[in-house]
């Protein structure tokens, strides 16, 4: 107990302030790096309670893919971090009177918090017994049985999006030399090589 | 329930949803197919959706697990809306191809938009609520930036899309507050937990639903949430504002009926002044605005924003009566919205879309009947007996006044008295008015068609109002009888 107690606190510890650098680093590309850590350790914490799955997608998904995407992004297109921040004096008040007025109304409304009676017990999906089903199966069941038209819909979203992305920048140019890899790999040993005979002894 | 049973309950969102993706391939993988016939097969699509809806059995079937809810109220706002987004397709056919935007993803992306907007009406659920939602606003806001190489259509694009966005964020804050207090998503289990309660609701609660309330008040338009639709509807190309102001607000505002009238039927004090106010503000910004407006894309949206306003009366009174009000309002707007973009894509001169009221000026010499049948849609608008507009007024104010909600209908006749001036107007400028150059003509057979399809259901109104308030009272009443 001890001992697990203590990995928690490190992995907590270490996304807190990896979190913390990720919005005050200078350097963009190091925000994406501390991101990364601090999706390795919040991983971790998954591991702690036992959800494993979580733990590999949050690594496969967010590190392997997002998280590099991003630094991809952040590299390519050398923002200028000083330039972003042009301003922000200029609208601290109102931004921090706006934050002041939500938080007010955020306490005032968890400060007079009631939950309706007996409605969480009946509601939302069971957690199924962990020594029955495997964590992928509990969630698969969720989001491909229980949620399939969620999860159909959400596709469905996906795909304007990429039509969109496809619709409003893709566009077709002239003169642009394309790679046709049926052509390349129909190409014949007599289209492409010609033997030469050179005389030779000849001088020039 | 079985998976196919819950097939068979959501069949025309999946047969549409399919039909897009068939679409998409045909577009992609036969080169030479032309935008027109992907846009003709697309408007059968609809059709033959709106077929499936009709013969299916409209009796509250609730599918995939709680999900999704098929009842007589949301056959009939999902005919509407098939109605006005198959006879907008039509109509934009034409206008694609003289506006250099002829892509075949763009009836495509409209079925899309068309399966978010039944996936609205059939919610059940805050989540599939959300998805629809989504669904719906995603596709629109690529067709308003559709003709990318123009600054003010990518402008409107751009606008739509980050205050859309905005709406929906509030949309999520306003639901994760009522998860908070109820946990639960499920519109039946919020009415079970509201209906329950004898004590006043707590005030996070409110805080909640006047957030849900906020974001799908974006969605239709409605002041204060309306600043977006002038600029969008201006900006973006005129075949893709004719869709905007047609099908999207029906869905909408059958979503705001559901949403408020069903889970949150019980708290009907709570919102009834939400409501009242929007409605009032909308009334009085789409009469006083549309005023000045010189360019007849701007004025339409303002129009748009006082005929919502004119239909949430019918909600504010929160009764049966009311609901019915709301759906025939729609749909008579639904019809005079389509006739009159099919004036407003019809007006070309030497080949250029022109959209400024002065473009208007003599038409009754120059094409009396489109004249003809302008006049009688903007009288309808107006409200002016016995065309369609005065009997959609007619249903929403009975409704506020049986309610005793006396004030909001008498300053919302009012309201559609200053309207009536800007109406009127553009019947002035038609038939008093010199003429000016005359637009480009033929006009097609679509917009020709479509115009005299959108003519005749409002004239005829008042000798067969029966399909329409018919269909609307036993949408009311599968409404406020489900669940109870």
């Amino acid at each position: 107990m001890v001992i697990q107690a203590l990995v928690f606190y490190l992995f907590a510890a270490v996304v807190v302030a990896s979190a913390v650098m990720v919005i005050s680093a200078r350097n963009p590309v190091h925000s994406v790096l501390f991101l990364i850590l601090a999706f390795f350790n919040a991983a971790g914490l998954f591991l702690l309670m036992g959800a494993e799955f979580l733990a590999m997608i949050l690594v496969v998904v967010y590190v392997g893919a997002v998280a590099v995407l991003f630094l991809f992004v952040v590299m390519m297109l050398d923002v200028n971090v000083a330039q972003l921040r042009q301003g922000f004096l200029q609208y601290l008040p109102i931004g921090a009177l706006v934050g002041l007025i939500l938080l007010v109304e955020l306490v005032m409304v968890l400060g007079a918090w009631v939950l309706a009676p007996g409605t969480v017990e009946g509601s939302g999906m069971p957690i199924p017994d962990p020594s029955q089903v495997t964590n992928t199966e509990a969630l698969g069941r969720v989001i491909y049985d229980h949620y399939i038209y969620l999860f159909q819909a959400a596709g469905l979203i996906l795909l304007i999006a990429m039509i969109g992305a496809i619709v409003l920048t893709l566009r077709q140019r002239e003169g642009v030399r394309r790679q046709s890899i049926s052509k390349q790999v129909a190409r014949q040993r007599a289209e492409g090589v010609e033997l030469k005979d050179v005389p030779s002894g000849g001088g020039v | 329930m079985s998976i196919g049973a819950d097939i068979v309950a959501a069949l025309p969102e999946l047969f549409l949803a399919g039909t897009a993706i068939i679409l998409l391939m045909l577009g992609v993988f036969m080169r030479d197919i032309s935008t027109r016939s992907i846009g003709l097969l697309a408007v059968a699509a609809l059709a033959f959706a709106g077929a499936l809806i009709y013969l299916g059995d409209g009796r509250g079937t609730v599918a995939f697990n709680g999900l999704f809810l098929n009842d007589g109220f949301g056959d009939f706002m999902k005919v509407l809306v098939l109605i006005g987004a198959a006879l907008t397709i039509v109509m934009a056919l034409r206008g694609l191809e003289q506006e250099q935007m002829n892509q075949f993803e763009f009836p495509v992306l409209l079925v899309l938009a068309t399966v978010g907007m039944l996936m609205m009406i059939s919610a059940n659920d805050l989540i599939s609520l959300y998805m629809g939602l989504e669904l719906q606003s995603l596709a629109l806001y690529v067709v308003a930036a559709f003709r990318r190489d123009s600054l003010r259509s990518s402008e409107a694009g751009l606008k739509y899309f980050v205050l859309g966005s905005l709406a929906s964020g509030m949309l999520l804050y306003g639901m994760s507050m009522v998860y908070g207090f109820t946990g639960s998503t499920s519109f039946d289990v919020l009415a079970q937990v509201f209906a329950s309660q004898e004590d006043a609701p707590s005030i996070g609660l409110i805080v909640g639903i006047v957030f849900i309330a906020a974001g799908l008040a974006f969605k239709i338009s409605a002041v204060p949430f309306h600043m977006w639709t002038p600029d969008v509807y201006e900006g973006a190309p005129t075949p893709v504002t004719a869709f905007l102001a047609a099908a999207p607000k029906v869905a909408a505002m059958a979503l705001l009926v559901r949403v408020l009238m069903g889970p949150f039927g019980d708290l009907v004090a709570q919102w009834q002044q939400i409501v009242v106010f929007i409605a009032l503000a909308s009334m009085l910004l789409g009469s006083f605005a549309a005023i000045v407006q010189s360019n007849i894309k701007r004025l339409m949206a303002y129009s748009s924003i006082g005929h919502v306003g004119f239909a949430l009366v019918g909600l504010a009174a929160g009764s049966e009566a009311g609901v019915r009000g709301v759906a025939v309002y729609m749909a008579i707007y639904l019809f005079m919205t389509v006739g009159v973009f099919a004036v407003i894509l019809a007006m070309r001169v030497n080949g250029r879309a022109v959209e400024a009221m002065d473009d208007l000026k003599g038409l009754s010499k120059t094409n009396p009947l489109m004249a003809l049948a302008m006049a009688a849609l903007m009288f309808s608008m107006a409200g002016i007996p016995p065309l369609a507009g005065f009997f959609g007024k007619f249903y929403v104010f009975m409704a506020a006044v049986e309610a005793g909600l006396f004030e909001l209908a008498v300053i919302g006749v009012l309201a559609s008295v200053v309207a009536a001036y800007y109406y009127l107007r553009i019947v002035k400028v038609m038939y008093f008015d010199e003429p000016v150059e005359a637009f480009d003509k033929p006009v097609g057979s679509e917009l020709a068609s479509v115009l005299a399809i959108s003519t005749l259901v409002i004239v005829l109104f008042v000798l067969i109002p029966g399909p329409i308030v018919d269909g609307a009272a036993t949408a009311a009443e599968a409404l406020t009888s489900a669940g109870r």
